[in-house]
């Protein structure tokens, strides 16, 4: 490239060759070079943190067998036993009240955002998820111990325990102090509600307006349009903001901290408390110094953590990819 | 009997319609009505504990008993953590954003970055907050401003990046060919990109501070906890999800109290932000050629 414009240059005519070319050039090859390196430095920094876990979670592996970390029920860091299943079970079952609860309104709500609201109406409608999204976590927390509590601890918990909950002795609890799962799922719905509705009206919106009037002319109902339009082009879209929905409620900490009650057992009832993976990370980070093994051990808790997230997340791309053959860049 | 079983079908559809136009609208209100009471208990229990020295005080040493001061620490040390992450983050994303956009564009390169950004989006921000602490840990660090600005800077950097990604996507594509058949390098292409994309880069930036000045755990392992203001970058921090959270913790009503009034100015701060990233993209997004 270069040796051919120096013998351009020097046969032809110099004036035709603006002398900034080389200068051009050159800043276009360090950007090159110095962008390329911002844009692989995410990656590195993902690969770091995934490595830093490993190295730190890898001592405790060595002393523990896997399964009797995944499983064992008896969480006594100072006789050194780090069985963690209490909170695994802690975190999923507060994952999974979350999303029953979040995902089926969040959903609605979108596809009536997109395919039901005027542009007026939407415009009194957005900031109701504008403003859930921007609230801080702990806020939520503060708003749970004050509202949710009392409302599972006097409301929620009674009529359960006098009705479904006659069938099923899950959800009876006549004494609950009302810091539950139940309550955590509840809090954490609400910070997930905004996301996933979010999502899935941006996605409803770009699926094409000849879709929808292809099926409205052939009589459709709207609602029988916005079936097609939600489940069947932005299906990938609505995937993504479940995945990304339960991501967050998979991690939170503060919010769930503060309502869940933390007690390290594994809940016989939903109305009973509980304990997440984030929640003993955070809880714990002042006297783990003091136990050897106990740092490891929350490194574990963390590394748990992560791999959930990226099985999760690399797992809806692989699908999205290379299943439903949609490309999960452009 | 053909005709009566047409009009049950009928029928039919327009129930199943009505049924699910009540259901969405039942849904929207049940997150109103929460957002609502959300909003309704943190400014009355708020209301009642702010006061003036809340704002413009440092906490004196029995804050935590009921005893005088505000919080000022927490809020200068939540604005430090939140304005130095977002610059790192911002240091990082830009450019990485713009080279998806120009050197890289389509390449597989690119598509896992968009992948690791979705990842690092979903990531706990305890995870950053404790993989940060353990590299301080290993050079034999303490917990400081430092610290807490990097541990954010990860929470912030994936919403930074994926908005301003989506922002610059938004960009025409004959703007772009008609700038490239002008000649330019791919550099100067991405000048072109930033400054068209200008507006949704100051929204990403408002967005991603009000994140950061609302997460509470990427903070709690690695910026500390101090009564004072910060004076340098390798000192500890206090910030406001923290204040509320500790104070929330004390069997004190005066101090849980506090707790409120915290929860409220936290509110107040996030919602001023959001309100300027809102006018950023409405009001200086005129000029933009779309």
């Amino acid at each position: 490239m270069s040796l051919l414009h120096e013998s351009v240059q020097r046969s032809v005519r110099p004036a035709l060759v603006p002398r900034r070319w080389h200068w051009r050039t050159w800043q276009d090859r360090v950007g090159h070079w110095a962008m390329a390196s911002l844009a692989w430095a995410i990656i590195g920094l993902l690969v770091a943190i995934t490595g830093v876990l490993v190295l730190r979670a890898g001592g405790l592996l060595q002393v523990y067998p896997l399964s009797a970390i995944v499983f064992g029920v008896q969480w006594q860091p100072l006789r050194g036993t780090f069985g963690m299943a209490p909170f695994f079970v802690g975190t999923l079952l507060v994952t999974a009240v979350a999303m029953l609860l979040a995902v089926p309104l969040a959903i609605l709500s979108g596809i009536y955002l997109a395919e039901y609201t005027r542009p007026r109406t939407r415009l009194l409608l957005k900031p109701l998820t504008d403003l859930l999204a921007g609230m801080p976590p702990v806020v939520y927390g503060v708003w749970g111990v004050l509202v949710i509590v009392p409302l599972v601890r006097d409301v929620i918990a009674p009529i359960s325990t006098g009705t479904i909950g006659m069938l099923v002795p899950f959800l009876s609890n006549p004494r609950s102090s009302g810091y539950s799962v139940m309550a955590a799922g509840l809090v954490l719905s609400l910070m997930i509600f905004p996301i996933i509705t979010a999502i899935t009206e941006e996605v409803l919106r770009a699926v094409p307006r000849e879709l929808r009037e292809a099926a409205f002319a052939l009589g459709a109902t709207r609602w029988e349009v916005s079936q097609i339009t939600a489940f069947r082009a932005g299906l990938p879209g609505i995937i993504a903001a479940v995945v990304l929905g339960f991501s967050r409620a998979f991690g939170e900490t503060l919010a769930v901290l503060m309502v869940v009650g933390n007690i390290p057992r594994i809940p016989p009832t939903l109305f009973d408390g509980s304990y997440t993976l984030s929640g003993l990370i955070a809880n714990n980070y002042g006297e783990m110094m003091s136990v050897p093994l106990y740092e490891r051990a929350l490194m574990t808790a963390a590394l748990a953590l992560l791999a959930v997230v990226i099985s999760f997340n690399v797992g809806t791309w692989l699908f999205l990819t290379r299943r439903l053959q949609i490309g999960g860049s452009q | 009997m053909k005709r009566n079983t047409r009009r049950h079908h009928y029928a039919r559809r327009r129930y199943v319609e009505r049924l699910m136009i009540g259901l969405m609208r039942g849904a929207l209100g049940l997150a109103a009505l929460a957002l609502a009471s959300l909003l309704l208990v943190i400014l009355v229990r708020g209301v009642n504990a702010l006061s003036w020295a809340m704002l413009t005080e440092t906490p004196a040493a029995d804050f935590y008993l009921g005893g005088g001061g505000g919080i000022l620490n927490a809020i200068v040390g939540s604005l430090a953590l939140a304005l130095g992450a977002i610059l790192c983050a911002s240091l990082i994303a830009v450019p990485g954003v713009l080279y998806m956009h120009t050197y890289g564009k389509g390449t597989r390169h690119v598509a896992i970055v968009r992948l690791t950004l979705d990842v690092l989006w979903g990531m706990p921000s305890i995870v950053f907050g404790a993989t940060i602490l353990t590299v301080l840990l290993w050079l034999g660090l303490r917990t400081s401003l430092l610290a807490g600005i990097l541990a954010l800077t990860l929470v912030v950097l994936p919403i930074l990046a994926r908005t301003f990604d989506e922002v610059v996507r938004m960009v025409p594509t004959d703007l772009t060919q008609a700038t490239l058949a002008l000649g330019t390098t791919r550099l100067e292409l991405a000048r072109m990109l930033l400054r068209q994309s200008m507006p949704g880069l100051m929204a990403a930036l408002f967005l991603a501070f009000e994140r950061a000045i609302g997460d509470g755990a990427a903070v709690l392992f690695t910026a500390g906890y101090t009564n004072t203001l910060p004076r340098s970058l390798l000192d500890p921090v206090a910030s406001l999800p923290l204040a509320i959270f500790f104070q929330l913790g004390t069997p004190f009503p005066a101090v849980q109290d506090r707790a409120y009034a915290a929860a409220l100015i936290l509110t107040v701060l996030v919602l001023v932000f959001g309100m300027f990233g809102y006018l950023a993209l409405h009001k200086l997004g005129r000029h933009v050629i779309r």
